[in-house]
């Protein structure tokens, strides 16, 4: 991990305010995912785009747009939370589709359920109107980079 | 040229999908066996700036839409299929600068449910950059609001 890059976490962390990390992720600001603190919580929103809509009869967000944005939150949560040097690389993602994500606003908070030493479980759930109605729940591994050892 | 009516309904299926538009997803084969999308490289879906490796979250979009039209090649009759669920297994990262190619088909089909699997490579299929499986409902060719789609697709006249 670059210098730059762990300043702009530890200035994150002390604000609160996670804009200038994303903003170093294009893929980030391809679909416009924001992050704020809530306590000792992280909420994840994705404000409605048009430019993440799929199936347009509906219209409903396309549903690898629900999985990226989940996969970031998961990534983002894991490198705030358990200090990890730099971004974790995902091994498996795995989604289950509950509801139709309407073109609206969507919210995202996850779990870390086991950190090892080398790998992270991670817990995500996805919802539009309340978190009690999830649209989607996910799970997924990380690699995490090891700490030097000497 | 080649008569290939799949393949024409394929390219106006990704055509009226917004984001894989906007991720500039196009239809690279389309047959009996199964349906094969490309993704170009772009900076704007870089998920890590140092690597400039693709965010994984291309990747699943890509898959998912793959795997969803792959339901195109085993049914007759076009149906709306979302999905139910979606697994990525990631190999190793993709490397930056090079397309990706989305391979997906069918292998069965119930009254209800559709099992889909596939994988993305870039270079050599034989070495895949991720592995998917993913489940599709049939929700019906009369859905309500799905003949609008369903002429499209067809490239019936308005």
């Amino acid at each position: 991990m670059t210098h730059r890059f762990k300043t702009r976490l530890e200035q994150a962390h002390a604000r609160g305010d996670y804009t200038a990390l994303l903003d170093g992720i294009p893929y980030a600001q391809l679909i416009g995912i924001e992050c704020t603190r809530l306590g000792d919580e992280l909420l994840f929103r994705l404000p409605a785009n048009k430019d993440n809509i799929g199936n347009p009869i509906l219209p409903a967000l396309h549903g690898g747009v629900i999985a990226g944005f989940m996969e970031l939150a998961a990534a983002l949560h894991l490198l705030v939370f358990t200090g990890a040097p730099g971004l974790p690389k995902i091994i498996d993602f795995s989604l289950d589709y509950l509801r139709a994500g309407q073109f609206r606003d969507t919210y995202a908070t996850c779990q870390v359920w086991r950190q090892g030493r080398r790998v992270a479980n991670v817990a995500i759930t996805a919802w539009q109107s309340t978190a009690a109605e999830p649209i989607a729940t996910a799970r997924a591994h990380f690699k995490i980079e090891e700490a030097s050892r000497p | 040229m080649t008569e290939n009516p799949l393949l024409e309904r394929a390219r106006r299926f990704v055509s009226a999908l917004r984001h894989c538009h906007v991720l500039g997803i196009t239809v690279h084969e389309a047959n009996r066996d199964g349906m094969t999308l490309v993704l170009p490289y772009s900076p704007a879906i870089v998920g890590d700036p140092q690597s400039g490796v693709i965010h994984g979250g291309a990747l699943t979009s890509l898959m998912d839409t793959a795997c969803g039209m792959a339901t195109l090649c085993a049914l007759e009759e076009f149906e709306v299929c979302p999905t139910l669920d979606l697994r990525i297994d990631y190999m190793h990262p993709a490397a930056p600068h090079k397309p990706v190619y989305g391979f997906a088909q069918c292998y069965r089909v119930t009254t209800d449910v559709i099992f889909t699997r596939g994988f993305a490579y870039q270079d050599d299929p034989q070495q895949p950059i991720a592995h998917v499986v993913g489940t599709f409902m049939r929700m019906g060719k009369r859905l309500k609001g799905t003949q609008g789609l369903g002429d499209t697709i067809k490239g019936a006249q308005a």
